[in-house]
């Protein structure tokens, strides 16, 4: 009976491994392999030469080392600093109805920030004269993604005591001290999560800057990379691949890093 | 609980910044929508510069009987809707998140670490690169047909034949991480204690799993279907793999929305489609926070 468990457990097991592992094979095996096709083959013999074709596509490497860059670091800052602001206000106040009030956003950003809104965005950045900057986008999706980082953000404030602050205000601190001084540094690790959250978000992010920006030497990497398989019917299979790896590197490094250092652990803290 | 450290004046200042942004980025456009949804907005042609209100006409003709389950029309896009969430959000990413949180639930090593790796790493990478990539991956000549070819089947070009479960299972894929990590951290919580005097009663694993795991783990459920549900149904991603085609086959609501309103510029129409969207919204978090409501005492006791 116990050999029978424990048999249909691996079995189980090596199913799941293999249904998240094997659409992953290509992107593993393709970009060190000169002639690329959309099947997997092992590369014989393993080659870079798809990265000098991405390294001499200058399109390509402004996308990524400048525009997609200066977008998610942008957006990050902008969207972790109006997050923990709001959090630390929503949970420090007697503001009326401030527990339904995230859920409304949560609700609005889900619809609003979606193909829908597009229209009405696209009006609104043009009509701010910030049609095709980075700024355009950056405050776009700052609009989109806050209502979900101050909800994340919300758990980890009313995880801070309450009791560093009530002191902090007895020795004779002002509002914005206390904040500075005492919540802001206890809640690094939820500064942390939203941050990185907000950074990979915005660094995969293709709609906003693919309707908001138009200048090719603006573009960050998410739409250069789809121009590069969308352009002309047949995708350069062995340029996509190579960029593919060096576009999704820098967040899959920076995930698993702080999967490394901070764990999952943070998730328990939703609504406990 | 209730006492304020901020009073109410100094708290509304702490949420200035938000403010600006909801009303600039969230409200407006909500008011915009709102309006041009009773108007035959389009971007070229004499509607363009003079928009002319037409009361509820854009909602008479997305709802007209005769025609909205036909292909490429509201109801047929509804429906394709409703299976792309239940398929890949409810049972696909729910389901398989809950099946590996509990699998591995009080276990470390290599096996745990790599399976999890791997289903975050599906959860991280960006959207034009995972479309690629399962773009390649069922390609007639990608890997999936492959190894089907490799077992003596004959290969089958899914994303043709198949395009609605193929979605599916790619919506699945991507984002399964999600609930595996919500529920597996809830499942931490639980004091082993519990799970120990259960194994001493002689208690089997599905009724440790409904006695034990499942009642404290409602409200985690709830605030996990609430978000997939919401998430799926408004993503975009599946149009980087299939384009809504082939004949409609896939064309769920973002994608009915985005040709309506981005491909073909009818803006009335468009953002008519965009309100029937945030009614459905609406709808689904009211529903989760009923049940929540209702089952709290429950949970609390």
């Amino acid at each position: 009976m116990g050999r029978v468990k424990s048999l249909l457990l691996l079995l189980v097991i090596t199913a799941l491994a293999l249904f998240f592992v094997l659409p992953l094979l290509w992107f593993v095996f393709a970009p060190f392999n000169e002639r690329a096709s959309l099947g997997v083959t092992l590369p014989n013999p393993p080659s870079l030469a798809n990265f000098q074709e991405v390294l001499s596509s200058e399109l390509a490497m402004r996308g990524l080392l400048q525009n997609s860059p200066i977008i998610g670091v942008g957006t990050m800052l902008a969207t972790t600093i109006t997050a923990a602001l709001a959090a630390y206000g929503l949970s420090r106040s007697t503001i009326p109805g401030r527990q339904v009030l995230t859920y409304v956003l949560i609700l609005f950003s889900s619809v609003v920030t979606g193909t829908a809104s597009m229209v009405p965005i696209f009006r609104l950045v043009f009509d701010l004269g910030l049609i095709n900057t980075h700024l355009g986008v950056i405050l776009t999706m700052t609009g989109g993604l806050l209502p979900s980082a101050i909800f994340i953000m919300q758990d980890f404030v009313e995880g801070v005591p309450r009791s560093y602050e009530e002191a902090a205000m007895v020795a004779g601190a002002s509002p914005l001290q206390i904040f500075r001084d005492v919540t802001f540094p206890t809640m690094r690790p939820g500064l942390m999560v939203v941050g990185i959250w907000v950074l990979v978000n915005a660094w995969g992010t293709f709609l906003t800057p693919f309707i908001l920006i138009r200048d090719p030497n603006l573009l960050p990497a998410a739409v250069t990379f789809y121009r590069f398989f969308d352009e002309e019917g047949l995708p350069q299979i062995t340029l996509v691949a190579a960029y593919a790896i060096l576009y999704t590197l820098p967040v899959l490094l920076l995930y698993l890093l702080i999967n490394w250092r901070y764990g999952f652990r943070f998730f328990g803290g939703i609504k406990q | 609980m209730q006492r304020g450290l901020l009073s109410r004046p100094l708290g509304l200042m702490f949420l200035l910044p938000a403010i600006c942004f909801v009303l600039v980025f969230l409200i407006y456009p909500f008011f915009s929508i709102f309006t041009m949804s009773f108007t035959n907005q389009t971007l070229v042609g004499a509607a363009a510069t003079n928009p002319q209100f037409i009361g509820l006409g854009n909602y008479e003709q997305l709802f007209d009987v005769n025609r909205w389950m036909r292909r490429g029309e509201l109801g047929h896009s509804l429906v394709l809707t409703a299976q792309f969430v239940i398929g890949s959000a409810l049972i696909g990413q729910a389901g398989l998140g809950m099946l590996l949180a509990v699998v591995f639930n009080g276990k470390r090593g290599v096996v745990r670490e790599t399976v999890y790796t791997l289903a975050i790493t599906a959860w991280i990478i960006p959207d034009v690169v995972v479309a690629f990539a399962w773009f390649a991956f069922l390609d007639p000549d990608g890997t999936l047909n492959q190894i089907l070819t490799g077992l003596g089947i004959s290969p089958i070009d899914w994303l043709f034949d198949y395009p609605m479960l193929s979605i599916i299972f790619f919506n699945t894929w991507r984002g399964t991480a999600f609930s595996m990590l919500l529920f597996s951290s809830a499942l931490a919580s639980i004091p082993p204690s519990q799970m120990e005097t259960a194994e001493v009663i002689g208690a089997s694993a599905w009724q440790k799993f409904r006695d034990i795991l499942l009642p404290q783990l409602g409200r985690f459920i709830l605030t996990d279907l609430l978000l997939i549900t919401l998430w799926t149904f408004n993503t975009f991603t599946p149009f980087l793999l299939t384009r809504g085609g082939p004949v409609f086959q896939t064309d769920v609501i973002s994608i009915y929305t985005y040709r309506t309103g981005l491909q073909f510029f009818e803006f009335g129409k468009g953002s008519a489609i965009a309100m029937i969207v945030m009614l459905i919204n609406l709808t689904i978090a009211g529903v989760y926070l009923l049940i929540s409501r209702s089952r709290r005492q429950q949970w609390d006791a």
